[in-house]
């Protein structure tokens, strides 16, 4: 499983085509996926088309970039014209979009061969991927169990060999949980970092456009390739993009790492507890000093994140209604009676759930006590970070309090959401967060180290993560899929 | 009836629905031209796709400052746009972005006459808004067996104003709309036209005790005359939490200081003070003076032939109200540019008065015929031979021609009855086919008579 420094590289020396790398991926989803499950879409002529154009380009001596010829998947959130984008939804599964989002173009523009449209957790609310309303997604070190979601197909694709890298969404965590449950590295960027237009939005002050790769050299490259202001999106952010790479190999030394008390508690898998122990001592073998830090207000994420994301998400899916494309169920006798017919159809439970949250903390009388009551101590949970970071470079936690679930062992909704409490803070407060390969419980499912960092300071994020990871040899562990 | 009439006043506030004249659409690229084919105009934003995003067209936020300062407004340093929630399929992401609690301006009054009395209307907010698309039924909106949307006014750029309750009858909200219209129109903030409906207006009306500050129960009335608004009423009627929340897509508009100054510096001047110059520098009566600034076009008209006929800038204005706006409408802005007779050609007419070359009633005809083929009065008077006789040799042979056919005229005269000399002058006034300069006739027949 190479790298896509590595393809490209190769591709450069002409020891590899990129047509024929395209190909081979190509092959490999033809026979693993039916296994996995990871795409919902496999875009084969657009590759095989992209592919050649870069082939074409190599041969001239002028690649566009570090990731000309590279294959990469979209989770199916993204909206690519010409290409049905489903959402994982059936209200949206003949849905073809006129345009392509922003994150597509750059892709483009950069030469990436994109391969497909992954599956994730119906319009992006889940942990598991078991909410797609068209199939399971199946982790591939043990195909028993879920990959993560939302963007559980992205990373199952990654992970398994069936894309070089890949983009998905992480929201509440839905890039870097199953990053870590999948043993990939998952960049959660800061918010406004890599632009949303073309995003079909689920929480829009939430949502993040984030990559997965298989090491952080790729991650720096993809990020690099996509960040940066978009005139289309007013929440993106208008601040230079370094070189994330050229930044990479400074080390750790004399950096601060903080650990914060509140994500060792009750409930972390003790395994998990000592893995990712152990990678923040090699970080201080590395030279970083370290720090117990505090963010009092931790508990709290869960449940206001519970308010916020609902809240913006069923004002986001009002405009599913069968009037204008998507799914219709005719027979109504009246407007209304359409929409709700179609409504009911087109939408699974967990998102039915969610509207429902999120249409009673925006009413009359409940605003004040739920919506703007979280939008409070969103705020009291930026200030712990902000004190957090007055001492401080990176955080340093665990991704998740569990490894790899089984299919079908979170029924309850509330426990499914419970897995998101490492990974939400960094949400609500925008701030960039990065899940890394750390170690193997004793089942050998993967465990994810997680970095939280400064706004805009990605290159730090990446610098510990790149230091962490050329330190340590869980990057050459890959998952047996034959 | 009386007695209700003594105890209970009519409390009316307006809410003003105006397209702003911009170019483009509030959100997105679309043009805003009236008219276009169906969804012709529209882009996956404007559609409501999946995926698309909201940015703030500048020249909107512009053009509503610039009204905000003319009512006098107080532009929030800050404000917010917000989601306002109804399921309505002319509306396509079934939620209108809105501003609700931080609202760009609030604060200020529009100053108007009713029947001569000054009024001053207070304005409570004015914020920004998207329009929504048009639907179309297949025949009558009860049976329609369909209906069909366009989403060409869909993001289209409102500004909406919301009045105090302050208007006391139906007089008074027709004087508020035409005067909040000529200051829009002034401004160039908005068109005016109400029947493409680039200016809506919807009145809260209720009855409350003379004297309470209360108010009563709120009737809100439509514009009936418009099936989307009876529509749209209905619609409401589902749905009465719009459960609004800020928009989480838009960052808040930060009005910068400096920028706001700038912009009220650069104001033009408003109808009302147009209209109080007209008096103070042209001498004009008021009620002339309203007449002329009811429309920037017609002020603009009026100050460009006093410009090429300074001298009598009060016969300038009763030539336009009288004549010219007798075949224009003085509303419409751009009738007064097709009535053909521009305004340095009106100034020729009224100069060839002021000098003596025709009679005011010679004029008239001169000007009707400017009217049909829009000549150059002084080309049309010279053609037809219609310059007054001014020779007092011949208007002399006249007078005594005139005398002599009326004797008894000259005998009332004689008698001390002095107003007899206006027989005597209408004599001579007819004998020249009206082309005699009457000024001239007057004195020659005075000075004959008093001789006799
Ligand atoms: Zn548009």
């Amino acid at each position: 499983m190479r790298t896509i420094h590595e393809l490209t590289a190769a591709f450069a020396k002409g020891e590899a085509s990129p047509v024929g790398v395209a190909e081979d991926y190509l092959a490999r989803i033809g026979a693993l996926d039916d296994r996995l499950g990871a795409y919902l879409t496999v875009t084969r002529d657009d590759a095989l088309a992209a592919a050649r154009a870069a082939e074409a380009r190599y041969r001239a001596k002028a690649p566009l970039g570090p990731l000309d010829g590279a294959p990469v998947a979209l989770k199916d959130v993204f909206c690519t014209r010409g290409v049905r984008t489903t959402c994982g939804s059936r209200i949206l599964e003949r849905y073809v979009p006129p345009y392509d989002a922003t994150l597509v173009e750059r892709l483009k523009a950069a030469g990436a061969v994109i391969l497909g449209k992954t599956n994730m957790d119906e319009f992006a609310m889940g942990s598991s991927t078991e909410h797609s309303a068209f199939q399971l997604t199946r982790n591939p070190w043990d195909l028993a169990r879920v990959p993560g979601g939302s963007s559980g197909g992205s990373a199952a694709a990654v992970a398994g060999g069936l894309a070089a890298g890949a983009f998905g969404t992480d929201t509440g965590g839905s890039v870097r949980q199953p990053a870590a449950f999948c043993g990939v590295v998952g960049l959660k960027p800061t918010y406004g970092r890599i632009s949303r237009y073309g995003l079909v939005a689920f929480a829009s002050s939430l949502d993040h456009v984030a990559p997965f790769a298989l090491d952080i050299t790729d991650t720096a490259l993809l990020l690099a390739a996509t960040a940066g202001h978009d005139p289309l999106d007013a929440t993106s952010v208008d601040a230079p993009v370094p070189d994330y790479v050229a930044a990479l190999a400074s080390g750790v030394k004399g950096l601060r790492v903080g650990v914060p008390d509140e994500y060792f508690g009750a409930g972390l898998d003790p395994e998990i507890d000592r893995a990712v122990r152990a990678a923040i001592d090699v970080l201080r073998d590395l030279g970083a000093a370290i720090e117990r830090v505090s963010l009092p207000t931790t508990e709290y994420g869960v449940a206001t994140y519970y308010v916020v994301a609902p809240a913006e998400a069923s004002s986001n899916l009002a405009r599913y209604d069968g009037v204008k494309y998507g799914l219709r169920v005719p027979g109504g006798k009246d407007l209304i009676d359409m929409v709700s017919r179609t409504r009911a159809a087109g939408f699974g439970p967990e998102v039915k759930r969610r509207v429902m949250l999120g249409t009673y903390a925006l009413s009359a009388g409940y605003y004040d006590a739920y919506y703007g009551q979280a939008q409070k101590v969103r705020t009291l949970v930026r200030r712990d970070f902000e004190k957090a970071f007055a001492r401080v470079d990176v955080l340093a936690a665990p991704t998740t309090p569990s490894v790899a679930f089984k299919h079908g062992e979170k029924s309850d909704p509330l426990a499914m959401y419970m897995n998101d409490v490492y990974t939400i803070p960094a949400s609500m407060t925008g701030l960039p967060a990065i899940s890394v390969p750390c170690g193997f419980n004793g089942s050998g499912l993967p465990i994810g180290l997680q970095l939280i960092g400064r706004p805009l300071d990605e290159a730090t994020l990446l610098r510990v993560a790149h230091a962490y990871e050329q330190a340590t040899p869980w990057r050459q562990r890959r998952p047996e899929l034959s | 009836m009386s007695a209700v009439a003594t105890e209970y006043e009519t409390v009316i506030g307006l809410e003003v629905h105006a397209q702003l004249a911009t170019r483009s659409k509030m959100f997105c690229g679309c043009p805003t031209t009236f008219g276009a084919p169906p969804n012709s105009q529209t882009c996956p934003i404007c559609q409501g796709m999946p995926g698309v995003l909201p940015v703030v067209n500048r020249r909107a936020v512009e053009l509503a400052v610039r009204a905000a300062l003319a009512f006098g407004l107080r532009v929030n340093p800050a404000c917010r746009f917000a989601r306002k929630h109804y399921y309505y399929p002319d509306m396509p992401k079934n939620f209108q972005i809105s501003q609700y609690e931080e609202p760009l301006a609030e604060d200020g009054s529009l100053e108007l006459e009713v029947d001569g009395a000054p009024r001053r209307i207070g304005i409570q907010r004015l914020h920004l808004e998207e329009d929504v698309g048009k639907l179309v039924h297949e025949g009558d909106f009860a049976t329609a067996l369909s209906s069909l949307v366009d989403y060409n006014r869909a993001g289209v750029p409102l500004m909406e104003t919301v009045s105090r309750p302050d208007l006391r009858t139906p007089e008074e909200a027709a004087a508020y709309l035409k005067a909040f219209r000529a200051v829009l129109l002034a401004l160039g903030v908005c068109d005016g036209n109400m029947e493409e409906g680039a200016l809506r207006c919807d009145a809260n009306i209720s009855l409350r005790p003379r004297g309470s500050t209360e108010l009563g129960t709120k009737v809100e009335i439509k514009n009936l005359n418009s099936f989307r608004n009876v529509q749209r009423a209905l619609s409401k009627e589902y749905a009465h939490d719009y459960r609004y929340f800020p928009e989480p897509d838009l960052v808040p508009l930060q009005m910068d200081a400096a920028w706001v100054e700038s912009t009220r510096a650069a104001l033009p001047e408003l109808p009302r003070a147009r209209r109080q110059r007209f008096v103070s520098q042209y001498g004009l009566p008021a009620y002339d003076a309203g007449i002329l600034t009811q429309s920037t076009a017609l002020a603009d008209y009026y100050e460009a032939a006093v410009r090429a006929h300074p001298a009598n800038p009060k016969a300038l204005a009763n030539w336009i109200t009288s004549e010219l706006l007798r075949e224009v409408d003085a509303a419409d802005d751009t009738a007064i540019a097709r009535s053909g007779i521009s305004p340095a050609r009106l100034a020729g007419l009224v100069l060839l008065i002021d000098d003596g070359t025709i009679s005011g009633k010679i004029a008239k005809d001169v000007f009707a015929r400017m009217l049909a083929s829009g000549e150059d009065p002084a080309a049309i008077v010279k053609r037809e031979g219609l310059t007054q006789v001014a020779d007092a040799g011949a208007l002399e042979a006249l007078v005594d021609a005139a005398i002599a056919a009326n004797a008894k005229a000259v005998a009332d005269f004689k008698s001390g009855k002095t107003a007899a000399s206006r027989a005597v002058v209408g004599q001579v006034m007819k004998a020249s086919g009206g082309k005699a300069n009457p000024a001239m006739v007057d004195r020659l027949v005075q000075e004959k008579l008093s001789r006799m």
